[in-house]
């Protein structure tokens, strides 16, 4: 496994939708780079053969019935929301300009 | 009794004073008010304080009393809750700019429980953002301070909870623990802190870090306190699909243990030794003798695939915690800023520039680092095999617990640090976590009680860890313990404290009122 580049971590940033200043990409590239050689050692403890494990408890999908409970309001839902409109989330534009 | 005394009471203490008409709920929580006014601009344990809504539950509850109703056992006994729950009526942050000022509008199960059982709900406690680091230096509010000695770190993610049980701000308190956050607390300031079996108290309206790690769990000054809160809080919950479906372990019941006859207690030979603190290991010998003492057989067990822990940690951890964390795109709810000079924004650039400003260092290192762990080529490489680990040291403790019916090891490798110390070196301070984290990967519970001091007169806890659904076990082997080192004492380990100098000033002020 090879290092962590500050290109890798200004990408991967990108994909987190996380905005990096310059500053920042250089401090946390080295410190990423470490943190991630330092995790790759795991990769010569477990077998092929070893079963991957996701979760303490074997896990079954948990299902209710399908009835009409009672649950937030609209005011309740949108009373954290930084926009609201007509009993909707405002959200910024979603497509390109033109 | 004046109000300092009042708050030195042990919670049992508090709900049989109250049961007995010795003293008023309204009493105990303004006494519990008035100290957290005095001391918390200091220590910064409380991020919020609810003054009104304790109060008013203090008085229901006296009223209830006077009026000769049954009460829960700890009705009238104030808590504070960490601010990773969600509480209607009170700001939750999870210690982040992203959250600040957010008003929940649904409480957590935990705390609609705390309310159902007539507990005034004192205010909400500091912690490292979104419960990512063991020192609450990554609050967005300002790092809490231990009442040991205040240039030092309280422990964290919970550090809030620990300092504010710890200095007598609240007999008990609410942590979540994903690799220690309540345990460590609790060992670097003399209180006991328990993370129940993965499953064991429910997660509905918990902010989630990482979802197959994550615990709630109580924090006291002793293990019969912690026991009832740990009563309190546990059970089935519809709502977490993630809940055992399984009667709460009877643990009040195991915390009158006192003889350890017929137990058989492992010393994991993986968690000590080279690292470790000389003080630290001292007391847990020490601790260690003591067992003996009460009739337990201690033997050595080897959990070979710990030393992997801590690395298969850092990755399942922030693979889930990138994928939790998600949800703050400063679109439903959370801070919302736009792009300096850009006119008319996209909701992309919103979220990239919200979350910039939104997030602490520490929550971006992770996220980066869950996303990178987690993208298409490394995926086998890194959290694929972080799985199969996780897989070896379930198997560790299973072989383990064939032999003993509970695991022992120092529950950190060092007392607290000073604030600071660690705060530029990432993985160190990752790796003061290594004890405490096999637990979480595993969903086994564990325990941490405190064994005395070491060479610099700072706490240090010893951990249990019990199979899973025994979590009974803890509170039995705890219990017995403790008592049996607080004879040798003389007295509770928090008495014998340095930190009672915080209270000092309190004493003279009200002396003087």
């Amino acid at each position: 496994m090879s290092g962590l580049s500050r290109d890798d971590v200004a990408h991967v940033a990108t994909l987190a939708r996380i905005h990096l200043n310059d500053d920042e990409l250089d401090t946390m590239a080295g410190q990423l780079d470490q943190i991630v050689e330092w995790v790759g050692q795991i990769s010569e403890v477990a077998a092929a053969d070893v079963p991957p494990m996701s979760h303490p408890l074997p896990l079954t999908n948990v299902t209710r019935p399908d009835e009409v409970r009672e649950c937030l309001s609209a005011e309740e839902a949108l009373s954290g929301a930084p926009a609201s409109e007509e009993d909707r989330f405002a959200v910024p534009r979603i497509l390109d300009e033109d | 009794m004046t109000k300092t005394e009042l708050c030195l009471l042990s919670a049992a203490q508090m709900a049989n004073g109250l049961v007995a008409g010795d003293f008023t709920s309204v009493e105990l929580t303004q006494a519990h008010l008035d100290r957290i006014a005095d001391l918390n601009p200091a220590l910064n344990a409380y991020l919020y304080v609810d003054d009104a809504g304790a109060l008013a539950t203090a008085r229901e509850v006296d009223e209830a009393r006077a009026a000769g109703q049954d009460l829960p056992r700890l009705a009238g006994v104030p808590v504070a809750v960490k601010d990773i729950a969600c509480t209607v009526g009170m700001p939750t942050t999870a210690g982040s700019k992203m959250l600040e000022g957010w008003m929940p509008p649904y409480d957590a199960t935990i705390v609609a429980k705390l309310k159902s059982a007539k507990m005034p709900i004192l205010g909400k406690t500091n912690m490292d953002e979104f419960a990512m680091g063991s020192s609450t230096e990554h609050s967005a509010f300002g790092p809490t301070r231990n009442p040991w000695d205040l240039d030092r770190i309280p422990g964290g993610s919970g550090g809030g909870s620990s300092a504010a049980v710890g200095a007598y701000l609240a007999p008990l308190a609410i942590g979540s623990d994903t690799g220690g956050s309540i345990r460590q607390p609790a060992a670097v300031t003399g209180t006991v802190g328990t993370k129940p079996t993965y499953g064991g108290v429910s997660r509905y309206g918990v902010i989630a870090l990482a979802s197959s790690l994550d615990q709630i769990g109580p924090c006291a000054r002793s293990v019969t306190d912690t026991a009832l809160l740990h009563e309190v809080l546990g059970g089935h919950d519809e709502m977490d699909s993630t809940s055992l479906d399984a009667p709460v372990p009877a643990v009040v019941e195991a915390s009158s243990t006192r003889d350890l006859t017929g137990m058989k207690i492992g010393v994991v030979k993986e968690i000590s030794g080279e690292g470790f603190q000389p003080g630290v290991l001292a007391r847990f010998e020490e601790a260690r003798a003591k067992l003996v003492e009460l009739g337990a057989e201690i033997v050595e067990v080897s959990c070979p695939h710990f030393t992997s822990a801590m690395a298969a940690y850092y990755l399942v951890l922030p693979s889930e915690a990138s994928s939790n964390l998600a949800r703050y795109d400063a679109m439903r709810y959370g801070l919302r800023v736009g792009p300096d000079g850009v006119e008319s924004p996209s909701a992309e650039q919103v979220m990239a520039a919200s979350r910039a400003a939104g997030f602490g260092d520490e929550v971006k290192r992770r996220i980066i680092l869950g996303t990178y762990a987690l993208s298409s080529g490394y995926y086998d490489a890194y959290y694929g095999q972080a799985q199969k680990v996780r897989t070896l040291i379930a198997c560790d403790f299973e072989a383990a617990f064939e032999q003993v019916d509970v695991l022992i090891s120092p529950t950190t490798p060092t007392t607290a640090f000073k604030l600071g110390e660690k705060l530029d070196d990432p993985l160190a301070m990752y790796l003061g976590d290594l004890a405490t984290i096999p637990a979480n990967l595993a969903g086994v519970p564990g325990m941490s009680i405190p064994v005395g001091v070491a060479e610099d007169n700072l706490p240090v806890g010893l951990q249990f860890l019990a199979p899973a659904t025994q979590d009974q076990r803890l509170y039995a082997v705890g219990a017995a313990l403790e008592a049996a080192l607080t004879e040798q004492w003389g007295g509770p380990m928090l008495d014998q404290a340095a930190h009672l100098c915080l209270a000092q000033p309190f004493d003279k002020q009200e002396a003087g009122a």
